[in-house]
């Protein structure tokens, strides 16, 4: 764990025990159950941002991407009565063909990933909601699929199967980002893409693959949302998501300018940004201010951070100031 | 104007200290200067001359010593300050904004305005800079696009911006790093002007040649410490050396004595895309270091580029060991046991960010890591077993390749091919703004690899440097190969003769 990892850490653990404090509900297991499940849904978006981050890239349309499959993986078993396994291929297939397309746009056509993704933020919302025209895909009533629920909305031992989604992906990326030979190339193509080309990386390979492995985990985590929600309404289903995903990465250590970051970090990012949503319900802020807490949170966070590193080089330069006196003396 | 124009100069530096962690930039410095004077600047990398510059223009402010400026001690100086004061330093690394103009590059934060608006007054910081361009003798006006200049010209550009001041001390910082003879020449001549002007130069160069040529004075710098001042009838190359790095350099070129072996590299009508219509044909052998002379454009980096997978072939094929390889890849050419050190050493050799070991170990994490996972125990015995072999000074192999000198950061570029064992190493102006020091170990390096069998190719305009260690010279002049020269036949007049033909 790096250190700044741990002081996020201690972050959650003390916003956690003063909602504790304030009100004991915080710790019922419903609330819990609740709040973990709601961070395994987040978590699964957050860690994808987070791959596209760390090449220096960014991904806008995680939000859209949700509702578009959402629908689609609805309305394939609802209207067309596919399997849910099929149904399931379909949409990941989609997912990783729309990581592929917007990987091949930024790499060959040389776009920018902002405007990349910012087009398919607008693209898949639109094609989302022509598709259902603007109506809301839902099961049809009484129809239920009980494998794919107890999957992914059920429970084993009271922990909801979305969290251990979650914590499985986490493990999973954070090996990927730390211990293979694929994460140093995520890091070295984000720090300087050049200096990584010139070492023999094939940096438009990495970065493809960057946006394809943040598609497919937004792919999983738009079935998810779909059977949490049960039903999709394509103009607000996932709005913002995106954002919430680029804030827990940079309140995880992610720099927006790449090459830094992680993987536990991400993790107390989003955990912290559920704990905080939860504060606000628990505490009896008005539920308007909720973006308003979370946007103050985060700003305190960053400034904290820099105020702390410039600190510690400070303190460093005393004491080899010092060494170097004691050195002279002798 | 301030109270102090028009006035000579006089700065006087004592004690001056500057630490950081893990490291003595500056340990007591001592230093003078005055109007009309133009005083070296020299020492090896690391020796602290940059840091030392910096805490003159007031970049950054020493932990202890004092500054006097004409008399009066100042205890702060900031970058305005010095301003004010008439002090001017031309960076090593010139930044000039190629979006805008000469005139707005020269003027710039000192616009002139005119009108109730206070509407940018064009014509007026154009007369303005004219007179100081014409002073310079510069081949490019006051309404040229600065992102059209050559680096010679940016230079001037850089020196145009000091004068415009109210020039009283001019601070160069390797100014000639990236000029040729005739551009180190004009800018030479400039500094003579300007001490006929009273204006003090303090000048930081590698180049001891024109120390020997302008300096009054020279103050020879050693691992953050005053190491000695020559005056001028006594600077001569030699001694400076010897006071740069406190020994004797014997034997500062090395010539192999190895017979060159098979061929290594075969370019067979290779064409690039900075001069589509000249072909390149060259045959490069193992053990034999061929250095690629030319004047700046020639197409010399571009062809490396192209060797390196880095720009795709126009035309023709590029033989290693008698296989053909794919054009446009850098993986297929490390494959093929190709590697480049490039002549930007900050932006594509090295990620200045990342630990010594992550920058060594990053061309090598493929062949070592198991089943795709890296493996850190190899890893660190890799940058350690790199470390020792190439004597790179660092504290520590976690620390970031950005605290380290110049010199040391070549060697973590070389250490990471060296880690591939290649079999042809392309070197784009590898001693470039490194030290004397620095530049024999890579000499040595150079001449150790030869001896084992690897074919050398690099590319280099230091004509000192060129004679000295290449077995053969291929001279490049506007994209095609205009002679190849034997050891027998290396004189610089011969090399010129090919480059400008």
């Amino acid at each position: 764990m790096q250190k700044k990892d741990i002081g996020l850490a201690t972050l959650v653990i003390s916003v956690g025990a003063i909602v504790a404090l304030v009100n004991p509900r915080f710790l019922s297991p419903i609330n819990l159950a609740n709040t973990a499940n709601l961070i395994g849904l987040f978590g699964l978006f957050s860690i994808a941002e987070a791959f596209v981050i760390v090449t220096a890239g960014i991904e806008l349309s995680i939000g859209s991407v949700i509702a578009l499959l959402g629908v689609i993986f609805v309305d394939l078993i609802a209207s067309f009565g596919v399997p849910w396994p099929i149904a399931l291929s379909i949409v990941l297939v989609l997912s990783v063909f729309i990581g592929l397309l917007h990987g091949w746009l930024i790499t060959r056509l040389k776009l920018q990933p902002f405007v990349v993704t910012l087009c398919g933020l607008l693209i898949y919302r639109g094609v989302a909601r022509f598709y259902t025209k603007d109506g809301t895909a839902g099961f049809t009533f009484g129809s239920n699929f009980p494998t794919l629920e107890f999957l992914v909305s059920g429970r084993t031992a009271g922990v909801p199967h979305s969290v251990i989604a979650f914590a499985l992906v986490a493990i999973i990326a954070w090996f990927l980002l730390h211990r293979t030979v694929f994460g140093r190339h995520l890091f070295a193509v984000g720090k300087n893409v050049e200096a990584a080309r010139y070492s023999g990386i094939n940096t438009n390979r990495v970065i493809i693959q960057a946006y394809v492995l943040c598609a497919f985990l937004t792919g999983i985590s738009a079935v998810f949302f779909a059977m949490y929600t049960r039903s999709v309404q394509p103009s607000s289903h996932g709005n913002f998501y995106e954002l919430y995903g680029i804030a827990a990465a940079v309140l995880g250590g992610f720099s927006l300018r790449g090459g830094e970051g992680s993987i536990v970090g991400v993790v107390l990012g989003v955990i912290l940004l559920q704990v905080l949503q939860n504060l606000v319900n628990l505490l009896g802020i008005p539920s308007s201010l909720n973006f308003a807490v979370m946007g103050s949170v985060i700003l305190a966070g960053v400034i904290a951070d820099t105020q702390f590193s410039r600190y510690r080089e400070a303190r460093r330069q005393q004491i080899a100031m010092a060494a170097l006196e004691d050195s002279a003396k002798r | 104007m301030t109270q102090e124009s028009g006035k000579h100069i006089s700065l006087e530096l004592a004690g001056i200290t500057k630490v950081y962690p893990g490291a003595i930039a500056l340990n007591d410095i001592a230093m003078s200067i005055r109007g009309g004077e133009v005083v070296g600047l020299i020492g090896e990398n690391g020796a602290g001359k940059s840091t030392l510059m910096k805490v003159v223009s007031g970049a950054i402010a020493p932990d202890e010593g004092c500054i006097v400026i004409d008399g009066q001690e100042v205890s702060h100086l900031t970058p305005a300050r010095v301003n004010q004061l008439g002090i001017a330093l031309v960076h090593q690394e010139l930044n000039p904004f190629s979006n805008l103009d000469v005139t707005a590059n020269v003027l710039l934060g000192r616009e002139m305005r005119r009108g109730p608006f206070g509407f940018l007054d064009q014509a007026a910081m154009q007369e303005r800079v004219a007179p100081i361009l014409e002073m310079l003798g510069t081949r490019f006006g006051p309404k040229d696009a600065v992102s059209e200049l050559s680096l010679a010209d940016q230079q001037l550009l850089e020196i145009a911006r000091a004068l415009s001041i109210n020039l009283r001390l001019l601070i160069l910082d390797e100014p000639t790093s990236s000029l040729t003879l005739s551009e180190t020449n004009r800018l030479l001549e400039v500094i003579k002007k300007l001490r006929a002007d009273g204006v003090a130069v303090l000048f930081i160069t590698h180049r001891l040649a024109e120390i020997e040529e302008v300096a009054d004075r020279v103050v020879v710098l050693r691992d953050g410490r005053n190491a000695g001042e020559l005056l001028k009838d006594d600077i001569d190359k030699d001694t400076m050396v010897r006071m740069m790095i406190g020994r004797d350099v014997s034997q500062f070129y090395e010539k192999s004595d190895n017979e060159p072996g098979e061929t290594v590299l075969e370019l067979k009508g290779l064409r690039t895309s900075a001069y589509p219509h000249q072909s390149v044909d060259l045959s490069l052998r193992a053990g034999e270091i061929t250095c690629l002379a030319g004047l700046v454009g020639a197409g010399r980096t571009e062809l490396a580029r192209v060797i390196f997978g880095i720009d795709p072939i126009e035309g023709g094929t590029i033989e290693m060991s008698g296989e053909a390889i794919a054009g446009g890849s850098v993986p297929a050419a490390i494959a093929a046991g190709i590697c480049l050190v490039p002549e930007d050493r900050k932006g594509e050799g090295l990620f200045l960010d990342f630990a010594v070991m992550e920058n060594i170990a990053i061309p090598s994490h493929e062949a070592l890591a198991r089943h795709g996972f890296v493996d850190t125990e190899t890893v660190t015995q890799l940058a350690d077993d790199s470390r020792k072999k190439l004597q790179i000074k660092a504290s520590g192999l976690n620390r970031a390749v950005a605290e380290l000198s110049g010199g040391n950061q070549q060697k973590v570029v070389l250490a990471k091919w060296l880690a591939m064992n290649p079999k042809l190493i392309i070197l784009d102006e590898p001693t470039r703004g490194i030290d004397v020091g620095a530049k024999a170990e890579v000499y040595h390096l150079m001449q150790e690899l030869a001896g084992q069998g690897v074919a050398i190719l690099m590319i280099s305009s230091d004509m000192e440097e060129v004679i000295g260690i290449s077995d053969r010279v291929a001279v490049m002049c506007r994209g095609r190969i205009s002679g190849i020269l034997g050891r027998t036949e290396l004189t610089e007049e011969n090399i010129l003769r090919l480059a400008v033909e």
